[in-house]
């Protein structure tokens, strides 16, 4: 086997990678849809939010698989490391049951819920197929990083802005909500 | 790699989350559902991004950035309705119901 | 895809084995260096409070900490009646396994001077002496120090029992409340060096140029401190307070699983002392003088001897330090902590532009100090009047 891949001929990394990424890809989404699955039927309030998770480190990935290394990143950093978080406190300080809770979901809604999610899913999928069945991704192997830094603090900047005031704005709500007084 | 990968694989996600909101009584796990649906149109943007410039990339950092707000606001919202009624249960909320 | 070390310009087989091989090479290493820091920490904390420390096993008691493994190793495996098993087996891994990571984008050794890059030559092929050189490099360590949380924060829930469970939610807390001042600190190094990715923020302090005096030294305290918070070292280590918690978050834990734990711990401490080391102190930058191949190592010594330094450190502020107070705790970080990288990134990022324009520096300087300590002000008065008028409220009621 090493020498096999002694004699496999050098290629640049975008036609390289082509086969892993997709096999990648499919181990990812199968793992996701399955977590995303467990995460609206978990009994158990602490699992679902570590299926959560899962599901989470799943989208990092294919931002990868994307090429768009800062933003999975930051979906590391942000969404697993800090909203995740936040989601556990929030199950702990309003108590943490260990086992499974029973008052988790409304039955008389369950038949509407998958009906609106399957609707919803064939007439996505539908037309997703019809629109962009033969789309292939081009990939570039320039520095995502660089050029959305710069697209951030050039044209996107009064967003950008907007979006701190935003941050702001929910924090100090969010602390006048929660405060004890 | 196709396109369709991503956005089907955001369609089912944001499926689900849909399925979560509608069923899902506890508002910690609407929370959650709703990040669910967030995520799938993450992947949308980022996969719609890959082909045509980086204006993707820049919403989807909007979209987490937002997410983070969305999240501090519901939570102390629900640690609100929690220290007031001690339970998280939504469907019992209904006070503003004529 | 995602890394710019010159070995993936082009992929062949060679060019995976030698991949393979600093993987292998950078595990070993950190396993050994490990072993050898709980070694280190006990001897030398021994010999503050007086003591001798391990001397029994092998030479200075060098092998305690293999003697230690192979009697937790023997161990019976507890796992409490009233745990959530999956969980419970999982916590020690998800601990382990960041801890492992942020090790990956260390650069270890390497020539930086004169812009060549840490690049190095082995087997006939240009590489870093990294394991990976990703463009976001120094985000990914942010990144897997927050993942941290969930191992320590996972282990105390999942134990079914009220101090691993306290333990648990104060180091949650703790953990990111210090994650905010460790990035805002950080914010001044990447100002400095302009890029994320480890390798530039090394290149760019070659030649004596060291971020710890290039961002004058006050991010680099600020950093220091909530590294040793986030690390949950004492004086921080409110986590696993003994006196108060039993032995917090990992009381129920025993056997291997404990001790995964506690290699997490100190591989922590290497790793992040190892992160200052690049961010701070340039990383393998250093003087070079002698015949071939004593300049082929010198980078890698240097690095060492810098880590060591800072290992020491943290061994004596566990030995000098008492433990802070919860409140205390939680004020360092947000009231003096985070405002002072907030206010101190503001001033350097004042100059860099000052800088663009040609602004008179001295004026930049007075100006932007002037200006952040009015807001300082401001911001304490309305602080002030807030208390001051719900003390009122509390009084009339």
């Amino acid at each position: 086997m090493i020498a096999s891949l002694f004699a496999a001929q050098a290629c640049a990394p975008s036609e390289c990678f082509a086969v892993p990424a997709n096999i990648a890809f499919g181990i990812c989404a199968l793992l996701m849809i399955g977590a995303a699955i467990k995460v609206v039927t978990e009994t158990n309030i602490v699992h679902a939010a570590l299926y959560l998770v899962v599901v989470l480190a799943g989208v990092g990935v294919n931002y990868l698989i994307l090429q768009a290394e800062f933003l999975a990143v930051t979906q590391f950093l942000v969404y697993i490391g800090a909203i995740i978080v936040l989601f556990l406190f929030g199950i702990m300080l309003t108590r943490a049951p260990m086992g499974r809770s029973d008052d988790l979901d409304n039955a008389k809604l369950r038949p509407a819920g998958i009906g609106a999610a399957v609707m919803l899913l064939v007439v996505l999928g539908g037309a997703l197929l019809s629109s962009f069945g033969e789309t292939h991704l081009v990939f570039s192997t320039a520095n995502s990083t660089t050029a959305l830094s710069d697209a951030v603090f050039n044209q996107y900047l009064i967003p950008f802005e907007v979006v701190s005031v935003m941050l702001l704005a929910a924090l100090i709500g969010a602390i006048v909500l929660a405060r004890r007084d | 790699m196709l396109l369709n990968q991503f956005l089907l694989l955001a369609a089912i996600l944001f499926s689900i989350g849909v399925y979560g909101v509608i069923v899902r009584r506890n508002g910690v796990l609407v929370l959650m559902s709703i990040e669910l649906i967030l995520n799938a149109v993450n992947i949308n943007l980022v996969a719609f991004g890959a082909n045509s410039g980086i204006a993707g990339q820049v919403f989807a950092l909007f979209v987490i950035a937002v997410a983070a707000a969305e999240v501090g606001v519901g939570l102390a919202i629900v640690l609100l309705i929690y220290r007031n009624r001690r339970s998280v249960d939504i469907d019992q909320l209904d006070e503003l119901k004529g | 895809m995602f890394a710019i070390d010159p070995l993936l310009e082009s992929v062949d087989g060679s060019a995976v084995l030698i991949v393979l091989l600093k993987v292998v090479v950078a595990f070993a290493a950190l396993m050994i260096a490990v072993m050898a820091m709980v070694w280190f920490e006990r001897k030398v904390v021994a010999r503050m409070q007086n003591r001798l420390g391990p001397n029994v096993a092998g030479p200075f008691g060098i092998l305690q900490t293999l003697a230690d493994g192979v009697k937790l190793f023997f161990k019976e495996d507890l796992l409490p009646r009233e745990a959530d098993r999956p969980v419970f087996r999982l916590a020690p891994y998800l601990s382990l396994v960041p801890a492992f990571l942020v090790f990956v984008v260390v650069p270890l050794g390497g020539d930086f001077s004169n812009d060549r890059h840490g690049v190095v030559s082995w087997f006939g092929k240009e590489t870093l002496v990294q394991v990976a050189d990703p463009h976001i490099g120094i985000l990914f360590v942010l990144a897997m120090s927050s993942m941290a949380v969930y191992g320590v924060m996972l282990a105390g829930w999942s134990s079914g029992s009220k101090y691993p469970l306290l333990g648990s939610v104060r180091a949650a807390a703790q953990m990111i409340s210090y994650e905010a001042a460790l990035g805002l600190s950080l914010l001044a190094v990447l100002l400095n060096s302009g890029s994320l990715s480890t390798n530039e923020i090394v290149s760019g302090q070659s030649g004596w140029n060291w971020n710890l005096w290039a961002t004058g030294v006050v991010p680099f305290i600020v950093f220091f401190i909530a590294a040793t918070a986030e690390l949950n070292r004492p004086p921080f280590d409110l986590v696993e307070a003994e006196q108060e918690l039993v032995g917090g978050f990992h009381t129920e834990y025993s056997s291997l699983r404990f001790a995964l734990f506690f290699l997490a711990e100190f591989m922590n401490t290497i790793t992040m002392s190892a992160v200052i080391v690049t961010l701070f102190l340039g990383g393998p930058n250093g003087p070079s003088f002698g015949p071939g191949w004593l300049q082929a190592i010198l980078p890698t010594v240097w690095f060492l001897a810098k880590l060591l330094v800072f290992l020491f450190v943290f061994v004596w502020l566990r030995g000098t330090l008492p433990r802070l107070r919860y409140d205390q705790l939680m004020d360092l970080g947000w009231k003096l902590l985070i405002p002072l990288a907030l206010g101190w990134f503001l001033l350097l990022a004042a100059f860099k532009i000052g800088q663009d324009e040609g602004w008179n520096r001295a004026v930049v300087g007075v100006v932007g100090t002037v200006v952040i300590l009015l807001g300082a002000l401001l911001i304490s008065m309305a602080v002030g009047t807030a208390r001051a008028r719900r003390a009122a409220v509390e009084v009339e009621a």
